[in-house]
């Protein structure tokens, strides 16, 4: 009997719920070892521009969504990774970790979902208030999500880099785009295969990999997107990106200030930095007529 | 349909009795200096520069103007305070001295709010009421954080910046002094302030205060001159934090500045705010929070009330009730205490204003402007109106700074959040509805970061202010005023 032939993955980009090929046709291949394991869409600026188009119009439905059911949608990725967990683990081996790294890197991943899957509905009770103003108004002030956020994903720790840049970002109902890490991009194709099945609505999260040199300018001069949550080394290229971002005001959140391996990384004050506050004021009636001294 | 609703019938313009807020004690000195290590200092290139009185375009006094020399000065005196006395001693402490200066002020209250109309213009009803009680509280609010921090922020162990440049502009000069220093201060940062060239005085009469209340020298410095002030201070490299309020554009470019180094910013800057009237509200209130969202304060505000949305079925109504109330509004001498309006802060910004208004004649709006006479000498712009507004015109569009207000209908509520949202700006925005639902529908659905509901140009100290999008980012006031100035990392 012959040895089974092994079917071989396609690896394409994530766009509004469905995986293209880069529309510019462009492709790399990737090596390990000098051995080819795949190839890769080479993106370019006008899938950027596809993806915070569906970013954008995913944004209403997902941000009006209740805090419960955001949670519970964040939960499931978690669930369905862990079911998946041999294939993320093969692909992190794949792609030159070794085993032991693979799974811890993988639990890390899956536990980081669950931990911040726990925030959408605490977020405003932490953060929120309500404000003692000195006029007869009722005052309040809650957190909302920015809009359209794109990511620069980390180049090392390609899984849970990436669930650590998007997680924190989408669960107040911010949409996103992802460049991924460049020379680990398998898992985080993966990934957007797994958020696909876990009702998280189509167009919330966009995966495009590709060259961030060339691809992450695009996004920081982007005038349709809110906000930058940035994790790259190359100071220049970072650099670049606050001063581009600069020309419709984006925000923008250097994550690589942060350690992603570490559980200290696991706080609300990463969600709120990818959050606005919005202040509400109406009037209170000023009754003459009644008293009130019981 | 519009002829069946009939005009109110004043009788003519009301005669009030003129009431005009003495200046006899007032002593403005000839020439002011900078304020730098707690000390008035003359700038060390000699240069000053007029400051005018717009009701009359004489100068009031003269402002000495900072160059190189002297931001560095201010600088360093900030960080030698921050190294020095004012990092050491408890938040207690700070507090203590914090309350003072919202106590002296208050004590100088009257000084502080007719120098501020004369020197910007403002009628002293808004200086005296609103104004100067507002920076007093302000101080007040903050000054009690000081000691308190730790609680505001869970898990975190909140630390000052360092020396934070703080840039103003010039239509609530001495209220946006305290948005700043107040809470600059009780978090436990040093200050170098640079007020509008327009309008310095009042900050340099706050820097007498806060000489006067004994903080330790270099704690505030307040450096005056123009955009190139501003500018050298943005570009510092001991400077840790900017924190400006002024135009998009201005905004922008100081973010270009600062790109590519580790100070961190809080923008506040322009505004297109939508003023919304739907048929169920109230419509008396709802036109007076119309008239105070555009025409407050000559409609120099960031956050003013600039687009109208009223809902068709009650067009008709709500602009005879608009236009009505409109010619009873006072234009003239700001010390007048009846005035409603008073003089446009400079010359600059009155070719400005008739620059949109000529464009909006030129884009084919229908113009209505207050019938009223303006004085002879000075900066002034009757209240003006325009209608047959599309959101392509410029006046719907981009950001005047003045009391034009551009008035626009709509249908349905899904209609009017598009209509309202289409705008790079998201300072604030107003609704008016009996509704409560619908109320808060819009408040969540609108892009803004202060929802008057019902209401319009309210301010508190507790209440965080600040703009989503190209109106800028982070929060004055409040709680949410605090993590701005403080490293949480």
């Amino acid at each position: 009997m012959s040895q089974r032939i092994k079917v071989l993955k396609t690896y394409k980009i994530f766009i509004n719920g469905k995986f293209p090929r880069t529309e510019s046709g462009r492709y790399t291949q990737l090596k390990i070892d000098n051995l080819p394991i795949a190839n890769v869409c080479l993106s370019s600026r006008k899938d950027v521009r596809n993806a915070v188009l569906s970013a954008r119009n995913a944004f209403e439905s997902w941000s009006s969504k209740s805090a419960y059911n955001r949670s519970q949608i964040l939960y499931r990725i978690a669930e369905i990774i862990e079911g998946n967990k041999s294939q993320f683990i093969e692909e992190l081996i794949l792609q030159g970790e070794d085993s032991k790294k693979a799974i811890l890197e993988i639990d890390q991943s899956i536990d980081r979902i669950i931990y911040f899957a726990g925030w959408p509905d605490k977020i405003n009770p932490i953060f929120g208030s309500v404000n003692p103003v000195a006029s007869s108004h009722f005052n309040f002030t809650i957190l909302e999500p920015m809009g359209v956020v794109g990511i620069v994903a980390p180049e090392e720790n390609s899984l849970l880099g990436l669930i650590s840049s998007i997680i924190p970002v989408i669960l107040s109902g911010n949409t996103c785009l992802a460049i991924v890490s460049e020379k680990l991009p398998l898992c985080a194709i993966s990934l957007a295969e797994v958020i696909s099945n876990s009702d998280v609505p189509n167009g919330v999260v966009n995966i495009i990999t590709g060259s961030k040199d060339e691809l992450a300018p695009h996004i920081a001069q982007h005038m349709d997107v809110n906000a930058l949550g940035i994790n790259i080394d190359n100071k220049e290229l970072k650099n670049k990106m606050f001063f581009q971002a600069s020309n419709n005001l984006k925000r923008v959140v250097d994550v690589s200030k942060y350690n992603i391996e570490d559980s200290n990384f696991e706080s609300p004050y990463i969600v709120k930095k990818f959050m606005e506050a919005k202040t509400t004021w109406h009037p209170i009636e000023k009754d003459f007529t009644s008293t009130n001294n019981y | 349909m519009s002829s069946k609703i009939k005009s109110l019938n004043y009788n003519g313009k009301w005669d009030f009795s003129s009431s005009i807020e003495s200046i006899e004690n007032l002593s403005i000195l000839k020439e002011y200096q900078l304020f730098i290590n707690g000390k008035f200092q003359k700038p060390v290139d000699k240069k000053y520069f007029p400051s005018i009185n717009p009701t009359n375009e004489q100068q009031l006094t003269r402002i000495a103007k900072a160059e190189s020399k002297d931001v560095d000065l201010a600088v360093n005196s900030a960080r030698a305070a921050f190294n020095g006395q004012w990092g050491k001693i408890s938040g207690k402490e700070r507090a203590k001295y914090i309350y003072r200066i919202a106590r002296i002020i208050q004590e100088k209250s009257k000084e502080l709010a007719i120098v501020e109309t004369l020197d910007g213009g403002k009628p002293i009803r808004e200086s005296r009421d609103i104004d100067i009680p507002l920076a007093a509280a302000h101080f007040f609010y903050y000054a009690g954080w000081s000691d308190k921090l730790k609680y505001a922020f869970p898990n975190k162990t909140p630390k000052p910046l360092g020396v934070v440049g703080q840039i103003i502009p010039w239509n609530f000069p001495l209220m946006m002094a305290a948005w700043k220093i107040a809470p600059a201060l009780a978090t436990g940062n040093t200050v170098v302030l640079k007020p509008a060239e327009s309008t310095s005085v009042t900050a340099l009469l706050l820097a007498e205060i806060i000489k006067e209340a004994e903080l330790p020298p270099g704690v505030v410095n307040i450096i005056t001159g123009d955009g190139s002030t501003g500018n050298l201070l943005v570009n510092h490299s001991d400077v840790n934090k900017i924190a400006f309020t002024g135009s998009t554009e201005v905004g922008k470019s100081i973010m270009e500045s600062i790109s590519g180094t580790n100070k961190r910013s809080t923008m506040e800057l322009g505004g297109k705010a939508a003023n919304i009237i739907f048929e169920d509200a109230p419509l008396d209130q709802a036109v007076e929070g119309v008239i105070n969202g555009i025409f407050f304060n000559q409609g120099h505000v960031c956050c003013a009330g600039s687009r109208l949305f009223i809902q068709e079925s009650v067009y008709d109504v709500v602009l005879r009730k608009l236009k009505d109330r409109m010619q009873s509004l006072l234009v003239g001498n700001p010390l007048d205490k009846n005035t409603d309006i008073g003089a446009v802060n400079s010359k600059q910004q009155l070719s400005t204003i008739h620059k949109y208004i000529d464009i909006g004649v030129k884009e084919g709006a229908d113009i209505f402007q207050l019938n009223c006479e303006l004085p002879k000498s000075g900066y002034w712009c009757p209240p003006t109106l325009f209608t047959n507004v599309s959101q392509s015109h410029r006046i719907a569009k981009e950001e005047i700074f003045g009391p034009v207000l551009a008035v626009q209908t709509f249908r349905t509520t899904q209609e009017v959040i598009n209509k309202a949202n289409n705008t790079p700006y998201g300072l604030s925005a107003g609704v008016w509805t009996d509704k409560g639902s619908k109320a808060f529908n819009l408040a969540a659905k609108l892009k803004a970061g202060v929802i008057w509901a019902n209401t319009y140009n309210k301010f508190d100290p507790t209440s965080p202010f600040g703009g989503y999008k190209e109106s800028g980012h982070g929060r004055e006031g409040g709680l949410h005023g605090l993590s701005p100035y403080l490293n949480l990392e």
